[in-house]
């Protein structure tokens, strides 16, 4: 299988910190991935070099679909293709549901207002929120925001999507609205890269799992192997130290 | 002669009105065209400071400082008294909307350079993550923003505009300031003086009123 996404010795540095050190990584179309690690080892950096909402180190090579990561012209062509979701979802507060959803669509896919309103209404359904079209996102509770903010994501129709950290804003009753919503994504083909600390979700519906720590990838395998058979200590510490309570 | 008749001379002020309203229309269409033209180049300055190359960016600082300590006055006087010598001689209306234009486009640019940055990152990074170029993740996301944050101060500098606008008098710019001075000397009375005042805060109070409920309304709408 050709890889949809690919990273060859990726770093970044912040002066003497390295927040990501040489990382090489494939990802194949249609693959969910989960990256997990604790706080600080690079994860969030990782994903956010794979669109260049940061930048990276000279020598580094990232591929999307075949087209390199740089600035420059093709860098819309790989962003249109690349959605993304945040863990303060940032939506657009000055705009409604509806709005959020179709604004992108309209000025860079270029697609005529009814349409645009149409692939938004069936967006929303999908997540769940029609009944929200026209309200503002600061009317929502924290889970209806992020499954806007997905739905807003899809009206690209992108190849792969990224999540940093979806559900770590979330008061705890809303976390599992959103996994439902991605669960139910991962079964549509689309190529997903997750950075997450729900270990249950990731088990569940990851193809394979990435650990990291220090900013490097340290085990990368299927989440029953990872999960069940580290072969590092690191990955075990870690596992230990969360899933014992 | 009596307090009411020096002050308040209802015949002086029959007489006198033709002329102030004169003086008031000039006075409104300077204070306008001033506002308008220093919002424009206010949010072209602000985009060039944030955005621009160094060198770019730093000459819009530059400006911004100079245009913030020069006082309006005696840039009024070099704009009418000496841009003549380099054969360039504006009409006293010109003179006096370019100085209160160059001023005044120097604070709006810091008000649209404190509100754009008021604007958290995250809206850039969802603009940018969804593919939009630099046009339209300002003109459909961070300027409608921007613009809730800097209209209390917006408004707040074109009060100081319209207060301004009295200056262009000193340039025999027929304003209601000066119409007011003309006709005090015309019927020997104070009374014109005493009504431009008047129409001055009448236009003014509005506006100071309509900035503290702005601030008030806001204050709100930001910090939700």
């Amino acid at each position: 299988m050709k890889p949809v996404i690919s990273i060859r010795g990726v770093s970044r540095r912040f002066g003497e910190f390295k927040a990501i050190d040489n990382i090489d990584l494939d990802i194949n179309e249609g693959e969910v991935v989960c990256i997990i690690g604790p706080s600080g080892s690079g994860k969030s950096t990782l994903i956010r070099c794979i669109n260049l909402l940061e930048t990276f180190d000279e020598g580094g090579e990232i591929a999307v679909d075949g087209i390199g990561v740089e600035r420059g012209p093709a860098l819309a062509s790989v962003r249109a293709e690349v959605g993304m979701v945040f863990q303060s979802f940032n939506l657009f507060p000055h705009l409604s549901v509806r709005e959020n959803i179709m604004l992108a669509p309209m000025r860079v896919r270029k697609l005529a207002k009814p349409e645009a309103d149409e692939r938004a209404m069936q967006l929303m359904r999908r997540v769940g929120i029609e009944a929200e079209a026209d309200k503002y996102p600061d009317q929502l509770s924290g889970g209806q925001q992020q499954r806007v903010a997905i739905a807003r994501a899809l009206a690209m129709e992108p190849k792969i999507l990224l999540f940093d950290e979806p559900t770590s804003a979330l008061d705890p009753e809303m976390v599992g609205e959103v996994l439902d919503v991605m669960k139910a994504l991962a079964h549509t083909g689309v190529t997903m890269l997750v950075v997450t600390h729900e270990m249950g979700f990731a088990r569940q519906v990851a193809d394979r799992v990435v650990f990291m720590d220090a900013g490097r990838i340290v085990e990368f395998g299927t989440p029953e192997q990872v999960f069940t058979a580290p072969r590092e200590t690191r990955t075990r510490n870690f596992l230990d130290a969360i899933l014992s309570h | 002669m009596g307090f009411v008749e020096t002050f308040f001379n209802w015949g002086v002020l029959t007489n006198a009105l033709p002329l102030l309203l004169s003086g008031l229309k000039v006075t409104l269409s300077l204070g306008a065209v001033s506002i308008l033209a220093g919002l424009v180049l206010g949010l072209f300055i602000a985009l060039l400071r944030l955005y621009a190359p160094l060198p770019v960016s730093l000459m819009a600082r530059v400006y911004i400082d100079i245009f913030r300590s020069i006082p309006i006055l005696v840039l009024l006087i070099v704009v009418y008294y000496a841009l003549p010598f380099v054969g360039l001689r504006l009409s006293p209306f010109l003179s006096a909307a370019t100085a209160l234009t160059l001023v005044s486009g120097a604070y709006t640019a810091e008000i649209f350079r404190a509100g754009i940055e008021a604007i958290p990152r995250g809206q850039f990074e969802a603009s940018e993550a969804l593919g939009l170029g630099y046009r339209h993740t300002m003109v459909d996301v961070i300027l409608p923003q921007a613009i809730r944050v800097v209209i209390p101060p917006l408004t707040g500098n074109c009060i100081n505009v319209m207060k301004d606008t009295a200056l262009a008098s000193v340039v025999a710019m027929p304003d209601l300031l000066k119409q007011a001075t003309q006709a005090q000397a015309l019927e020997a009375n104070p009374t014109p003086l005493i009504a431009a005042a008047a129409m001055y805060i009448a236009i003014l109070w509005p506006l100071v009123i309509l900035v503290g409920r702005l601030e008030k309304r806001y204050r709100r709408v930001v910090s939700r």
